[in-house]
């Protein structure tokens, strides 16, 4: 039983970080409806810029590293994925507008390239390590109920309270403010949108500056607990079967995609794997993907019906 | 001044409809045939035909497969190094149990286990489009990785994961010089490439084409959609598992489920962006400059005098790729089969601009 509730909560705690990588996704295509391949790039890019410069500033300001010069990595972080938004706007998507869909879907490819190399040829290529001071130490519960108690990392459930934060966040974004509605008519339509006086290059801009704001967020966490390095910009290939669970335009679908698939990962991983030899878990979650979209393509909280053939 | 059609005229339906209408084509391409098949075996070295030669032909082959999938029926594709792999493992094991098993058999057997595994995965496509079916076929990509690495009967209970094709022959005739697999490759690519052509300028092309430009009036038509879509995806993982056996066979000759991974996937699919969607020889462009590029970037700021380390050739292709797919996708939409295609018009009606 303990081991059962621990392996539950390996995985969800895994399911909260692959929905916040759900949620670049999620956003940027419920603002202009491209789909993102380069969220897993920009995770790394900017957690890459993090932890070079949360080692440089105190460098450069010959000062201790600590809260001051994180604080001042991020800002300047911030700003680095703001200008990127901008040049992915002024460079790319500005010139491809009313575009097919699967043209969009390519040329964010051809950006993922671009980021994956341009990133590890300004910061090199090492595993650089970011600390923001998240606990580490784990915390036991459960202790009267399971011998032993069940063991939760501290560091998963703070990652969890900021995906949750994080999500509330955008949510009253997108349904309270002007911009917010905005972003939602040019998803809809990029051509009326633009007809009623919506300036779709700056909405532009403002949504993949969010995106790359939210890949901070879990470059960080993901940063801070294995290390920056390349394999972060794959574990974006596990936010596709997530988005495409939990609905394409939902950010809580996101989130509720991220907890089943992170869940039935670890769960199918220890109770199905050893039958078939083990590590399923690198297709149980596309596996899973692919029965949604024969039963239900339009997934769980999706809100429209994707065009059917 | 010489590309001129000025009194070829066409006076059956058969000259009508041949591939190369203009003279001058057709000259065009038997020279390049005996350059690539008389000349080209005497002037190279056995380390141009590894590296350069041998890859480019196995990529074209590939990348046309790929590209009557995605460039031809419009059906997005992330997974087809898988196809490759399943074309590899299924030619290696047919040639590891069959005793005596011919080589070519061998390799066909592999592309027909790969179409079968295409039309398997195609299925969902008959469902969703777009960026649905690239998730789709990602899985279709992890699930062979996985399979290749964890199924012990895919590798034939190799100890260590990685499997090994036997010497290669032909009816007597030892493969064993770089030069001799270059040949088989082309052989290959020339057979299949003639027969994609075909197939596209068919019936079967002319409705891929409309599947593509726009489904649900096709239907309308009279096109079935579930044949049209099936059917390419039958052909393309054909063509895929082919390539993908004689990238295992003849170019790595021993290889583990690395050799087909998701970056390979993508890289076909770069090529065929690049080359022109749509096109059978922009496949063949695309294999060719993405063959080339590493290799420039390699030599060209050696020359300069400007040796790059190689992890920094490595990110600098990295970007250059990026961004030539954006600009590409952008400015070109079908790409160097494209620029080829303006650049002959130019000369046809040179030196009038119009």
């Amino acid at each position: 039983m303990g081991f059962f509730l621990e392996t539950l909560f390996g995985g969800l705690m895994v399911g909260t970080l692959y929905a916040l990588i759900a949620i670049g996704f999620v956003l940027i295509f419920k603002a202009s409806g491209v789909f993102n391949f380069a969220q897993g790039a920009m995770v790394l890019f900017s957690a890459l810029t993090m932890a070079r410069f949360s080692q440089w500033i105190p460098g450069w300001l010959g000062m201790e590293p600590g809260w001051l010069g994180n604080l001042l990595a991020i800002i300047v972080t911030l700003a680095l994925m703001v200008v990127v938004a901008w040049l992915i706007e002024r460079l790319a998507l500005r010139h491809l507008v009313n575009q097919e869909p699967i043209t969009l879907l390519m040329a964010t490819l051809g950006i993922a390239y671009l980021l994956d190399g341009l990133g590890p040829m300004i910061f090199g290529s090492e595993v650089y390590k970011i600390d923001v001071g998240m606990p580490k130490d784990p915390i036991f519960i459960m202790d009267g109920l399971i011998p032993g108690g069940v063991m939760i990392s501290l560091e998963d459930l703070y990652a969890a309270c900021i995906a949750a934060v994080l999500v509330i966040c955008l949510s009253i974004f997108f349904q309270k403010t002007k911009t917010g509605r905005a972003l939602r008519a040019v998803a809809d339509d990029h051509q009326a949108a633009q007809s009623i006086g919506i300036p779709l290059s700056r909405i532009w801009v403002i949504v993949w500056s969010v995106a790359g704001g939210v890949a901070l967020v879990v470059g960080i966490i993901w940063g801070s607990k294995l290390g920056v390095q390349y394999s972060l910009s794959l574990v974006a290939l596990k936010a596709l079967p997530v988005v495409i669970l939990g609905g394409l335009t939902s950010l809580p679908g996101a989130i509720i995609g991220g907890l089943i698939i992170g869940v039935g990962e670890k769960l199918s991983e220890v109770y199905i794997g050893p039958m078939v030899g083990g590590g399923i878990e690198t297709w149980f979650a596309y596996g899973l993907a692919l029965c949604f979209l024969l039963v239900r393509p339009q997934g769980l909280f999706g809100d429209k019906i994707i065009d059917r053939v | 001044m010489f590309y001129r059609e000025n009194g070829q005229f066409k006076t059956s339906y058969a000259a009508d409809q041949q591939i190369f209408g203009v003279a001058q084509d057709r000259w065009a391409i038997v020279l390049v045939l005996a350059f690539a098949f008389l000349a080209i075996p005497f002037i190279a070295s056995d380390y141009t035909f590894q590296a350069i030669l041998i890859p480019f032909v196995i990529m074209s082959l590939a990348a046309l497969g790929l590209n009557i999938l995605v460039g031809y029926c419009g059906q997005i594709s992330l997974g087809t190094a898988a196809f490759m792999a399943v074309g590899a493992y299924a030619a290696y094991n047919l040639q590891a149990r069959i005793e005596g098993m011919p080589l070519l058999v061998a390799l066909i057997g592999g592309g027909l286990v790969a179409m079968v595994f295409g039309i398997f995965f195609g299925l969902p496509s008959l469902r969703i489009r777009g960026l649905y079916l690239a998730v789709a076929t990602l899985a279709a990509q992890f699930f062979v990785d996985w399979l290749a690495t964890r199924a012990a009967w895919v590798t034939n209970n190799s100890s260590s994961g990685s499997v090994s094709a036997k010497p290669l022959a032909i009816a007597g005739w030892a493969i064993d010089t770089p030069m001799e697999k270059y040949l088989l490759c082309l052989a290959l690519l020339c057979v299949l490439g003639l027969a994609a052509k075909n197939l596209v300028r068919s019936s079967v092309g002319r409705e891929w084409m409309a599947m593509r430009d726009m489904d649900v009036a096709a239907a309308v038509i009279g096109i079935r959609p579930t044949y049209a879509k099936l059917s390419a995806f039958a052909v393309s993982s054909f063509i895929v598992g082919v390539a993908g056996a004689l990238w295992g066979f003849v170019h790595l000759g021993a290889w583990e489920p690395a050799a087909f991974s998701l970056d390979r996937s993508l890289q076909l699919l770069f090529m065929i962006i690049i080359g022109g969607l749509g096109s059978i020889v922009g496949s063949i462009f695309g294999a060719a400059f993405f063959v080339l590029l590493p290799l420039l970037l390699n030599q060209v700021p050696h020359w300069l005098g400007l040796p790059l380390s190689t992890a920094t050739a490595t990110y600098l292709e990295h970007m250059i790729f990026g961004a030539l797919i954006v600009f590409f996708l952008i400015v070109e939409p079908h790409g160097l089969a494209k620029l080829w295609a303006t650049a002959r018009q130019k000369l046809r009606v040179w030196p009038f601009p119009h």
